[in-house]
């Protein structure tokens, strides 16, 4: 077998990182449930299974998701993974035809211009010298940008990067040595024996021109070595886990294995899937208002893979969902933070039995208005104006004052609270038989519709106005109005409803778009998923999202959610109206005429 | 003996000598709470309220006072919801004052505080 001593730090390294990531793999796969192990064993012999290879094509090796975010961030991974993959796999291809059948160490093809000096005995020599210079290339091209992008992040539309702890930087730094010290051992050697294409031939001859090259490239081939064995080695204890582990989730989750609300397993293997590239910072409305750079996905998933997760990094997050979607790894972030502030939560109480038995109004709908339509009370009053002219059959049902709807315990951590109002309010629910429920606050329709298991259609008003204009039970006065809608994030983001408003209101006033709309949309301030943020904090937070959403100074600030109303009505120039408020202000008195 | 009367406890509250292990923590923890005025806007608006003689005032006045036992009992009433910290004039924190009250109560408990 071909060898020299330089490869040993190489496939030690390679070695010890198999055996590593095999490891931990097996033990996260152990942890899944029977269920989700039962789903891996179909999955692997169903057509998901090249779902799978297709999206780890598409965004372990070509960052399609990143190339969306920044086309410049994207090529600059694009280049490093996907280069790198094909220099592997023409690597071998090229050693394969050139030993035949014979065995090789895994060395060889990493090492093959140190091994074999007369090119012209392989196969297609020109062609692979060719395209091994050209795919170093475009790696050596990527590690350039890498390096850049730590001094001027900008470049990349980064504000901010990443902080690195110190395992990170060791293995950030040996990668970055990667690929210089393979281009200047390929160099060297091709000036001494001639075996250089277009880019380590001509910069070979360059070197050697001032450089004793038959001395020196020697070592740098074990300098290459050594820093892929020191890579290998850090790799599953630094950021770059998530090389392997992206692999596992996009597997995992094309079979069908999801993220449930407890820390499980699965859990554990996104936060290893995190590759801390940073994009969550810089979206993250906590680091651009307010400048908190400790408490983003970046940093907090850092702290759950090494279990030194602060109280404050759990709980000082709005919940808003923005990082979740930009997230190149599709993480389910929210989910993770959430399920960490159980851990500090205390549960002090498991029943509300204060709370009234009251008559149940038997009707088709149920409008409940939530704890935060109360605290607007035109919201509510246009809501029940609407209901009359449509002359639906309806029960308000918190009428008399509202029974939280438990979500505000749910983000919290405090789950056994939330069943106790969760187990009233269903009761209440399900006792008037009803076939719809209708309820002004997005806040609350996600926990309607996720936890509460009802059996009827849940509906947000915006959803159900839509519905009752289609339907012409509803009638409106057209308008001229300039309207920007901000998408609330839990009717947005949190429940995918982004059409439904901009529909209703374009059938009778004139809605402009705005830079931070649908999934781009900003957070109020006033989220409930945060207790840590004072109250100066959220109004400067409020005010610079107004800003944003009345640059154009349309003639209306709308809005979907009580809560998001309730933020921007004292910093707005511009009106801030909830969206039933507009159609209850549209629809026309009996004698008038001109209606959609 | 009995005279079909009893004497009613002393209800003074001696401010040298009372508990102030929860005040003091949610001091610490969210200084907002010592901005409070006592106004009960809280109170007006608060969900609980609506059905029985809770409010996030009587809770401050409890936990100032040192009151330990009664504030454990009162607190178990609050559902979170949030309406008394829109409702609040001087931008107290008050649903994270609540969750600090409970992990006072639990660091007492655990002879943490």
């Amino acid at each position: 077998m071909i060898f020299d001593p330089f490869v040993l730090p190489f496939t030690i390294g390679l070695l010890i990182l198999i055996c590593i990531v095999f490891y931990k793999f097996g033990g996260w796969i152990k942890k899944l449930s029977s269920e989700e192990k039962s789903k891996l064993k179909k999955g692997l012999f169903s057509k998901n299974l090249f779902k799978a290879i297709r999206e780890v094509f598409y965004e372990s090796l070509l960052h399609r998701k990143i190339f969306r975010v920044n086309p410049k961030l994207g090529y600059m991974h694009m280049s490093l993974a996907f280069g790198w993959f094909l220099l592997i796999v023409v690597g071998n291809i090229e050693t394969r035809i050139h030993s035949g059948t014979k065995m090789n160490g895994p060395f060889y093809p990493i090492f093959f211009k140190f091994f074999e000096h007369h090119r012209e005995a392989v196969p297609f020599n020109d062609f692979f010298v060719f395209i091994m210079d050209f795919l170093l290339l475009f790696v050596m091209t990527g590690v350039v940008l890498a390096i850049f992008k730590r001094v001027y992040s900008k470049f990349f539309g980064l504000k901010s990067t990443t902080k690195l702890k110190v395992g990170d930087k060791f293995a950030l730094y040996s990668l970055w040595f990667i690929f210089p010290l393979r281009f200047m051992a390929e160099s060297l050697s091709s000036a001494v024996f001639h075996t250089g294409g277009f880019f380590t031939g001509t910069t070979g001859n360059l070197l050697a021109s001032f450089l004793p090259a038959s001395e020196i490239y020697y070592y740098l081939w074990w300098a290459y070595s050594l820093a892929l064995g020191m890579f290998f080695v850090s790799l599953p204890f630094s950021r770059y886990m998530h090389i392997p582990t992206e692999v596992l989730l996009i597997f995992l989750r094309n079979f069908g294995v999801n993220a449930s609300k407890q820390f499980n397993s699965f859990s554990e293997i996104e936060v290893n899937a995190c590759p801390r590239c940073g994009i969550c910072i810089d979206k993250c409305q906590l680091n651009t208002s307010l400048d908190n750079k400790k408490v983003q996905p970046a940093y907090f998933l850092r702290e759950v893979r090494f279990k030194q997760v602060k109280e404050e990094t759990a709980t000082d997050c709005l919940l808003c969902g923005r990082c979740e979607e930009y997230c190149p790894v599709g993480i389910n972030l929210n989910n993770i933070r959430v399920a960490k502030r159980r851990e500090f939560a205390v549960d002090y109480t498991d029943n509300y039995n204060y709370l009234p038995v009251e008559d149940v109004v038997k009707a088709d709908v149920i409008y409940f208005a939530g704890c935060m339509t109360h605290l607007t009370p035109t919201i509510k009053h246009a809501m029940t104006k609407i209901l009359d002219k449509a002359k639906v059959s309806y029960w308000f049902m918190d009428e008399d004052g509202s029974v939280c709807c438990g979500r505000p315990l749910m983000m919290s951590g405090k789950d056994k609270m939330a069943a106790a109002l969760v187990e009233n309010n269903k009761r209440k629910i399900q006792a008037s038989g009803a076939k719809l429920f209708v309820t002004s606050c997005p806040i609350c329709l996600k926990v309607f519709n996720e936890e509460y298991d009802l059996g009827i259609k849940v509906m947000h008003h915006s959803q159900y106005m839509l519905q009752l204009v289609k339907e012409n039970r509803l009638k409106l006065k057209l308008s001229d109005k300039t309207i920007v809608y901000h998408d609330p994030c839990e009717l947005g983001r949190g429940a995918g409803i982004y059409e439904e408003p901009r529909a209703l209101l374009k059938r009778f006033n004139n809605v402009v778009p705005n830079e931070f709309e649908k999934e781009n949309a900003l957070c109020c301030g006033g989220s409930l998923g945060n207790t840590k943020l004072s109250h100066e904090q959220r109004n400067i937070i409020a005010t610079e999202v107004v800003n944003q959403l009345t640059i154009d100074n349309p003639d209306l600030l709308a809005t979907a959610c009580p809560l998001c109303k309730k933020s921007f009505t004292y910093k707005s120039t511009v009106k801030v109206m909830d969206i039933a408020e507009i159609v209850a202000e549209a629809i026309p008195a009996s004698s008038e005429m001109n209606v959609t | 003996m009995k005279f079909g009367y009893s004497i009613t406890k002393d209800r003074q509250i001696d401010f040298d000598r009372n508990d102030k292990r929860i005040a003091d923590y949610v001091r610490e923890h969210e200084p907002s709470f010592k901005t409070c005025i006592s106004c009960g806007s809280c109170s007006a608006t608060c969900s609980a309220a609506n059905f029985t003689d809770f409010s996030f005032r009587k809770i401050q006045l409890l936990v100032r006072r040192g009151e330990t036992n009664e504030v454990k009992e009162e607190i178990k009433k609050c559902m979170l919801c949030g309406k008394c910290y829109l409702a609040c004039p001087r931008g107290v924190n008050t649903r994270n004052v609540i969750i600090q009250i409970n992990q006072a109560i639990e660091k007492i408990e655990r002879h943490d505080i």
